[in-house]
């Protein structure tokens, strides 16, 4: 049985007063989204801002009501049971909010632990290990106030970890923490899926998506527009290759004529203090790169390389076509 | 037992994250003062003592009802805007057991205000305060502040659902000084209020506080406070499914 499973699950948002007439106007988060994790999976759902990630983490944590479709965690429905869902799951949200500033590390996870119903003889204990485990040992009797970005969000996983989920709900848990850190969260997530623990996860950072996640949603506008592996997504969005160009005097008004090259499918520049970085997708098979080089004639040029597709390169294809 | 233990540990955290705010800890001591001092002076001008020091014990008790009703209806805002409103309602404790320790913390601070606002009575205006049964009369501000807390419970769930009910406490902070017989005896009021009155706890609250003080038995009213308490409570919990359930539909637990 699937720990979760999303069925036409759809939400929309009132937005404007309720006593200015007409200014109502309705949005549609999530139109209608279907699909289902297995126990022990890591699923990502990637997409850019406002494509409904959040929104879809609130319905199935028993936050939010769905306006449309269902939803089941753990066999348990998130409207009809949402006590059952919530005594299973484990929520952590990105961001620096969400503790109680002027208490504690360690009266915050207390409270928590009550709050779950962890035993109270286990608290002590359990606290213990969570602290170690996120690294926060010695910090605990310091207030929450005073800690740095990265340290809030430890606390979060650990508060989020107290009553030992089956199911983990992450909601762009790197946001604002450095690279060291987010590398630590993320073997803290590995080390928790492989004792059996199942994850969703949201985000931005598509290294992270391609290094952790079992499969991958890609949602945008509130739709799925792809579902599989990273490895399935980047074949199917992407056989071809990818070639970088890096141009020191300006390419922007050269894109059309690359664009128009025969085997080209897309052409992106990422601009950078010095130099723009020229991003040329093509088909599979197509040997494009005198071609473009050619377009380029009389600029001065950097680095040229060609390389396999990257989830990011699927992500901006399947992102770009919606 | 595991709820005993659940609402003491929420008391005992939610006290301490709010009595760490130095700013509505100095305000929530300093505001009842001066309206004591206030009243303190008029009542001497008036040279009645046994007046005075009825309304000394009325005018400090102020400060229970103001850490209430002012806090009960922001707090969940506050909750709201620190990211913490959802987090409590995805735990599976029932809401009402982790929102009723909250306001019943408030109302402690409004304790420690009457303590200290008694105390300002005696030894700046040298009003003489005799208790004439202080364990009873401990109990009976215990009994009172629990049960404002109560109140306070109910004032708070209505602005789990809606985001501008904190103005709803405001509201309420003055007309029940008055209706409730804090400074005015009941019987100076009009008719058409005492069944208002007899309806709020803060009035059974203040009449047993100061039956205590007095010499009288205030065991009827102790009961009743915990009784009209025991209401609001009651409305409280069986409004908050509901409420909680609104909120999740209209999407007001985030502040976006
Ligand atoms: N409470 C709300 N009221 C009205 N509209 C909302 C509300 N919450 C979200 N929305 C809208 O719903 C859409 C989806 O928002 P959501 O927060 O789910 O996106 P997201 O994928 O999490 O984005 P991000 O990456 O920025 O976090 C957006 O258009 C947003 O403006
Ligand atoms: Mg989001």
């Amino acid at each position: 049985m699937p720990v979760i499973e999303v069925d036409q699950l759809a939400r929309s948002y009132r937005s404007g007063s309720r006593f200015s007439r007409g200014a109502r106007t309705e949005v549609e988060a999530v139109r209608g989204i279907s699909f289902e994790v297995e126990p022990g999976e890591l699923f990502g759902l990637l997409g850019p801002n406002g494509a409904g990630k959040t929104t879809t983490i609130k319905m199935l944590i028993t936050l939010l009501l769905p306006t449309g479709g269902s939803a089941r965690v753990l066999g348990y429905d998130v409207v009809a049971d949402p006590r059952e869902v919530r005594r299973r799951i484990g929520y952590v949200f990105g961001g620096d909010k969400g503790l109680y500033e002027r208490l504690s590390g360690y009266d915050n996870l207390r409270y928590f632990a009550e709050l779950y119903g962890v035993p109270p003889r286990e608290q002590r204990q359990r606290i213990a290990e969570l602290l170690d485990l996120v690294g926060l040992t010695g910090k605990e009797g310091q207030r929450v106030e005073g800690y740095s970005r990265g340290m809030r969000q430890r606390l979060h996983i650990a508060r989020g970890l107290l009553h030992k989920p089956d199911v983990l709900f992450l909601d762009e848990p790197s946001i604002g923490i450095d690279p060291v850190g987010a590398r630590e969260l993320r073997e803290t997530v590995a080390a928790l899926v492989s004792t059996g623990t199942t994850v969703l996860l949201t985000t931005h950072y598509m290294f992270e998506d391609d290094e952790l996640c079992d499969r991958i949603a890609v949602i945008a506008g509130g739709a799925i527009l792809a579902e599989g592996t990273p490895e399935q997504l980047k074949s199917r969005v992407a056989d071809g290759h990818v070639v970088e160009i890096e141009v020191f005097d300006g390419v922007d008004d050269r894109i059309d004529a690359v664009r128009a090259i025969a085997g080209v499918t897309s052409v992106g520049v990422e601009s950078s203090d010095r130099s723009q970085l020229l991003v040329v997708r093509t088909a599979a098979a197509a040997q494009v790169t005198p071609a473009v080089l050619a377009a380029l004639e009389g600029r001065s040029l950097g680095r040229v390389a060609t390389r396999e597709p990257t989830l990011e390169d699927a992500y901006v294809e399947l992102v770009r076509d919606a | 037992m595991k709820i005993l233990r659940l609402v003491a540990v929420g008391w005992w955290l939610q006290l301490k994250n709010r009595s760490r705010s130095s700013f509505d800890g100095l305000l929530s001591i300093l505001y009842p003062l001066f309206f004591a001092t206030t009243i303190f002076f008029l009542y001497r001008q008036n040279g009645d003592e046994a007046a005075l020091v009825s309304a000394a014990v009325g005018a400090s008790l102020m400060g229970v009802w103001s850490a209430v009703s002012t806090s009960a209806s922001t707090t969940l805002q506050g909750e709201r805007r620190q990211g913490t409103l959802e987090l409590l309602v995805a735990a599976p404790t029932p809401f009402s057991l982790v929102i009723l320790p909250a306001t019943v913390s408030m109302a402690t601070i409004g304790l420690w205000s009457f303590i200290v606002t008694l105390l300002w009575g005696r030894f700046a205006f040298g009003i003489p305060i005799s208790f004439d049964q202080p364990l009873v009369f401990v109990i009976a501000a215990v009994v009172m502040t629990f049960s404002l807390g109560l109140v306070g419970f109910l004032q708070a769930m209505a602005s789990v659902r809606y985001r501008a009910a904190w103005a709803l406490g405001t509201l309420f902070e003055f007309p029940v000084w008055l209706v409730c017989g804090f400074l005015v005896p009941l019987s100076s009021l009009p008719d058409w209020v005492t069944p208002i009155a007899y309806l709020l706890p803060p009035t059974w609250g203040v009449s047993a506080v100061r039956a205590a003080a007095f010499g009288g038995s205030p065991w009827r009213d102790i009961a009743l406070c915990l009784a009209t308490g025991a209401i609001y409570a009651a409305i409280g919990v069986a409004l908050s499914r509901r409420l909680v359930d609104s909120a999740r539909g209209n999407a007001t637990l985030a502040l976006t």
